[in-house]
């Protein structure tokens, strides 16, 4: 839900985690939260791995820990709703100080917590370090529909024209003493949005005619399909890789 | 309302994958019927345009604030088929850009919102229409409705995509009324904020309103004298 | 004559919203020719120029490029006889980096591999913007944007170029730099604009559209000196520009 950032998505560096392909450190990023995904619930000791193995490639991307924890507040909604499982989950019952608590709530809700926490934290590792435009040609690179590739190849393309629209529309509402503190204020902010609307859909014309003006027939021409070296599948792979052992030892066990 | 990995178990998680797949692809057809060869680069900006509107705050009382979903809102201002699409790629993005919403749980959260959420508020908007005054300006309380109705709709949905495949046994009843009780809250916010929104737009450019389309007329051309250059 | 490169007779269009823009427009451009095409806001110019490659469809009338009608069967040449830059470099730089929005056209005509790549050098190295080449467009100033604008469709070898606006917020440097590009091109072109000391330093011709209609047409000379004409129909010289004072570029 809480969708507060801008812009600035990916942090500027060249550690040999940003120098990935896009497509690779995609696939590893699935590899990886699958296999937390199957992780029965109990394994206490196979999350533990987990975090350590996505704090060494976070370490690796050289990207600093505070900005990337900073990110991690998308998860606060689910946080609660986490937290909130102790509470209202059906089974027996367990004392925690003054809490009586259902113990299966008690369990499940930190399999939430914990798998929800390290699908965060991966997906960051990903977002950090790959410059937007990759990420859509990285999913490209893994056959996602042309059509979904360009819809996002175009809102990747124009994110920053239109976040600094909307902020020259903060800018000039603010300058004329409006701010928003109350339901009042709906009206003033839905126009914008509606103006936001407007302004979208002429650009998103403008630009299908620039297109058309030179050739567009309905799809865009590959003209440098993305490649990758084994020494770089080598590297991507090592985290799954690692999360997958982990995981057959806790089962195996 | 962004689903994370891990909350839903394995076959639930596949199975919404499926239904997202398979509602996506014929979006992706009747895509080029609301809008031919434009779909890509406007459902691109369409998409960058709920994302933005998602970013915009709206204060509620004593510093708490909310923002806008815009299922219906889309639905209504570019067809269901583009605003699937649109809601789709929006997802996409803030799970691969900024980690909201687990990218195993993707086919979930298109579900709820790019499916349940859009077309439920669609359908509800077009039986309005047909109830309603053929005039443009009618659009906006059929919106509304439509936003009302859809945001806690698409929360039954994720409490009975809870109930099959949950990771934790809850009673059904207590999630549905607690999520069904929240998002109506949140639905009453949507409704206004998507009539206020619609209105702003079908008062200057009716034309740009999927949904108003249907009342606006053609007019025929005439010709004035010039110079030959 | 000739064949014109341009040929545009009777056009008339309205826009689906019921507002009609052109009301009869007739307009010939030569070979090598630079043509301006001056009016106030609201002259119908820019629905002009989306009929010059058939973005939109004549309500009536016809529009040609070197003889070929501007028809459904032949807009992929159409397109590529005529390169539009249009006013907004973002609206044309849609691709993630400069290579691949310079690519964009002449890989939608077919062109792949070493032939791509010598049409995409080219083309920067014309607007000299070739050190950029493998930048995302949101990274370039205004002034480069534009100038890569211009190379997108140079790299499709068009024989008229037609510019919307283009000295519009360009610092003077830019502005300059963009006059020296044009000038430079082996190449016609129709040069739709409200700046007229740009237009009388590069456009010997001018051409009047006010109202969806022409209005009048000469030498940029004669145009800009005519009081009449040019009050009559929203014109005003910037202050201190006299081109009565100024010799014939």
């Amino acid at each position: 839900m809480g969708a507060g950032h801008g812009h600035h998505l990916h942090f500027h560096g060249h550690s040999p985690v940003h120098h990935l392909p896009a497509h690779l450190k995609l696939l590893a990023l699935v590899g990886f939260v699958l296999t937390v995904v199957l992780t029965p619930r109990t394994a206490f000791a196979a999350y533990a791995v987990y975090l350590l193995l996505v704090l060494v490639a976070q370490r690796a991307s050289r990207v600093p820990f505070g900005y990337f924890a900073k990110r991690m507040v998308v998860e606060v909604p689910f946080v609660l709703f986490a937290l909130l499982m102790p509470f209202v989950a059906t089974g027996p019952r367990v004392d925690v100080g003054p809490l009586r608590l259902s113990e299966h709530g008690l369990v499940g809700g930190f399999a939430l917590l914990a798998k929800g926490t390290l699908g965060v934290m991966a997906s960051l590792v990903l977002a950090t370090t790959t410059e937007p435009r990759h990420v859509v040609a990285g999913l490209e690179r893994l056959r996602l529909p042309g059509q979904l590739v360009q819809i996002m190849g175009f809102m990747v393309r124009y994110l920053e024209v239109v976040t600094g629209e909307l902020s020259r529309m903060k800018v000039a509402r603010e300058s004329r003493g409006f701010r928003a503190t109350s339901v009042r204020a709906w009206p003033v902010l839905a126009t914008t949005a509606g103006a936001l609307f407007i302004r979208s859909y002429e650009r998103g014309e403008r630009v299908h005619l620039a297109m058309l003006s030179r050739g567009y027939t309905g799809s865009l021409p590959v003209t440098h399909p993305a490649t990758a070296t084994p020494a770089q599948w080598r590297v991507a792979g090592m985290l799954p890789a690692a999360a997958l052992a982990t995981l057959l030892v806790v089962v195996t066990r | 309302m962004h689903v994370p990995d891990g909350f839903l178990d394995a076959p639930t998680s596949i199975g919404a994958a499926v239904v997202a797949a398979s509602g996506v692809a014929l979006a992706l057809r009747g895509a080029r019927r609301e809008l031919d060869d434009r779909t890509a680069p406007l459902a691109g900006l369409v998409a960058l345009f709920i994302f933005s509107t998602q970013m915009l705050n709206f204060p509620i009382a004593a510093g708490t604030s909310g923002h806008l979903l815009g299922g219906a809102l889309a639905a209504v201002l570019v067809g269901p088929c583009t605003a699937t699409l649109s809601i789709t790629v929006v997802l996409l993005v803030q799970a691969t850009l900024m980690a909201d919403g687990g990218i195993t749980a993707l086919g979930t959260n298109i579900t709820l919102m790019g499916l349940v959420g859009v077309w439920t508020g669609w359908l509800v908007f077009i039986a309005l229409r047909r109830v309603l005054p053929k005039r443009p300006l009618w659009v906006v309380p059929a919106a509304a409705v439509a936003a009302l109705v859809s945001v806690p709709t698409a929360a039954l949905a994720f409490s009975l995509l809870f109930d099959v495949g949950g990771t934790v046994d809850v009673p059904f009843a207590t999630v549905a009324t607690t999520m069904v009780g929240i998002h109506t809250l949140i639905g009453i916010g949507e409704a206004v904020i998507t009539a206020l929104a619609v209105l702003s737009i079908v008062v200057v450019r009716p034309d740009l309103v999927h949904g108003a389309r249907p009342s606006l007329e053609r007019r025929t051309l005439t010709i004035r004298e010039g110079v030959s250059a | 004559m000739t064949t014109p490169v341009l040929e545009v007779r009777g056009l008339a269009y309205a826009y689906p919203d019921g507002h009609q823009a052109l009301f009869g427009v007739n307009l010939h451009v030569h070979q090598g020719e630079r043509v301006a095409l001056l009016g106030p806001n609201g002259a119908g110019k820019t629905t002009l120029v989306l009929h010059l490659n058939g973005i939109l469809t004549a309500g009536a009338g016809s529009v040609s490029v070197s003889g070929l009608p501007v028809t459904e069967p032949n807009l992929m040449e159409v397109r590529r006889r005529v390169g539009v830059v249009f006013q907004d470099p973002d609206d044309q730089l849609f691709m993630p980096s400069v290579r691949a929005d310079v690519e964009f056209g002449p890989a939608n005509l077919g062109l792949r591999g070493a032939a791509l790549e010598a049409r995409v050098v080219a083309a920067l190295d014309q607007v000299g913007m070739l050190d950029f080449i493998d930048r995302p467009p949101h990274h370039l100033s205004f002034g480069q944007r534009r100038r890569v604008a211009v190379a997108t469709v140079l790299a499709m070898e068009p024989e008229i170029l037609v510019l919307d606006e283009p000295s519009s917020n360009l610092d003077p440097a830019s502005r300059r730099e963009l006059a020296d590009i044009i000038r430079s091109l082996d190449v016609t072109v129709l040069m739709v604009t409200h700046d007229l000391p740009y237009a009388y330093e590069l456009c010997p011709r001018s051409v009047v559209l006010s109202d969806g209609v022409v209005v009048a047409d000469g030498t940029t000379r004669e145009v800009l000196t005519d009081d009449a004409l040019m009050s009559a129909h929203r014109l005003e010289l910037p202050f201190g520009f006299d081109p009565r004072t100024i010799p014939t570029p």
